[in-house]
């Protein structure tokens, strides 16, 4: 989808969300506005690359509307803030910076851990969604089989790592230069591109992520996920890992 | 013996004229704080636990750093949120201390204003999951102060909480969303109750007495 018809559908989607969430509950704040603020650093908030109900099947378009324009657009700001005194690393790519946290001052050091993860976590997430779920074909299938055990194994413990993340963090996929695969966690909005890595895939398993319509019940959101993983974007991903050229 | 959730001490309606609804009460006392009662118990016998008490094992697990998490975890989040229930109450709120916790906290963090704001502070710059507290130091003084998860001053060593407030995200989510600073705002003027806390403070901090 063009930038500009995502843009349009984030719109529609947003206005959408807000008129079938109010009835629910009188919320304490206002919703801030969708609209993007000017940048005010190297990094910006991508807009979301379909409507906020296009993943309805694991996750409604409020929540959808909230992660997004709320907290992704927070650590972007926040990732900013950090950096605006840096201009020597304003050059830096997300990866690059995540990946060499130790040679950065030790004063923006957490503040880049934690929102430059953030962003670099969200924007991803964003990009294995809006799809139907199903199952991966080729290649990343024949992956799946041998180094996760297969498809439904790999369902198996790729949730069991994400209810079990205690507190705040992430369940991935890594996935090497030769297309290895392996399922990590991860607490808050630590990333594998801290070790240099890649995530293949990542869902989101902090409270803001699922709490709307699952409460407590965690294993229920890990499990309807896989209805909106978009594998052909899943296989991009792949293909450009073992080309070298998977960045977030 | 086992671990069991206590009651409320209040209805889970008592505090939704205060920002807290009956929904956040009813999950984060029957689910939450139940799922950490239950882990635990689940745990006594594998790990070895008969007979302590819930803050021996809690500071137990903390020296024992990533071996003791998973113990941790549940017993320190049990003890947690036996302290946050009793801290609350449908007359908390307001600037009006009793004069001990007002005299002490004058004295060590430079008056209630300065305390809201540290109080605040920390909760805010928690990342992730866990908590803000205001403890008794083992020199005495009070101090405020952080953890992540399910740790607390007691596993960390340093020292014993009178307050605490959880920072979890299931502990605002439904009446403040993302905006955590407000959900601690509200908090600190309209939940905590002060009575409660001078008692904390007397006692040398909360007993939970509960034991495995």
């Amino acid at each position: 989808m063009p930038a500009t018809a995502a843009r349009r559908a984030l719109f529609l989607g947003a206005g959408a969300a807000l008129t079938l969430a109010l009835p629910r509950r009188v919320f304490a704040q206002a919703a801030a506005p969708a609209s993007a603020p000017p940048p005010s650093g190297p990094f910006t908030l991508p807009p979301l690359p379909y409507a906020n109900d296009a993943n309805e099947a694991a996750i409604d378009a409020r929540t959808m509307q909230i992660h997004h324009d709320l907290h992704h657009a927070a650590y972007v700001n926040n990732l900013n803030a950090a950096l605006r005194e840096h201009s020597q690393l304003h050059a830096l790519k997300l990866e690059d910076l995540l990946a060499k946290l130790g040679e950065l001052p030790e004063g923006i050091r957490a503040a880049v851990r934690n929102n430059g993860g953030g962003h670099a976590n969200h924007t991803m997430f964003w990009g294995v969604m809006g799809g139907r779920g199903g199952q991966p074909s080729g290649e990343l299938l024949a992956a799946i089989d041998r180094d996760l055990g297969g498809f439904d194994q790999f369902r198996t413990r790729f949730e069991q790592a994400a209810n079990t993340q205690f507190g705040s963090g992430w369940a991935f996929v890594t996935v090497t230069r030769e297309g290895r695969l392996a399922i990590q966690q991860k607490p808050n909005q630590d990333t594998p591109l801290m070790e240099g890595g890649r995530a293949l895939l990542g869902n989101d398993v902090w409270e803001h992520a699922y709490y709307l319509r699952y409460q407590n019940r965690r294993p229920e959101y890990t499990r309807a996920w896989w209805n909106v993983v978009n594998w052909d974007s899943v296989a991009q991903r792949y293909a450009a890992a073992k080309a070298g050229t998977l960045t977030i | 013996m086992a671990f069991s959730l206590p009651p409320l001490p209040y209805s889970t309606n008592a505090l939704a004229g205060q920002g807290m609804c009956q929904e956040t009460l009813e999950l984060h006392h029957g689910k939450h704080h139940n799922a950490y009662v239950v882990a635990l118990n689940g745990l006594i016998e594998s790990k070895g636990l008969q007979g302590k008490s819930l803050e021996t094992i809690v500071a137990e697990a903390g020296k024992a750093g990533a071996d003791g998490l998973p113990v941790l975890n549940q017993a320190g989040q049990h003890w947690n949120h036996i302290l946050f229930w009793q801290v609350m109450s449908p007359k908390g709120g307001g600037d009006k201390l009793p004069g001990g916790l007002a005299a002490k906290i004058d004295q060590d963090l430079g008056g209630l204003a300065q305390f809201k704001e540290a109080f605040k502070q920390a909760g805010v710059t928690q990342f992730g999951s866990g908590w803000a507290w205001l403890i008794i130091a083992p020199d005495g003084k009070l101090k405020v102060t952080k953890t992540p998860n399910g740790a607390n001053p007691i596993s960390t060593g340093e020292g014993t909480p009178i307050l605490g407030v959880d920072v979890w995200e299931h502990a605002y989510y439904l009446d403040f969303r993302n905006v955590r600073p407000n959900y601690l705002d509200n908090f600190l003027n309209k939940l905590v109750d002060w009575e409660v806390v001078e008692t904390l403070l007397k006692q040398g901090g909360l007993k939970s007495e509960q034991s495995a």
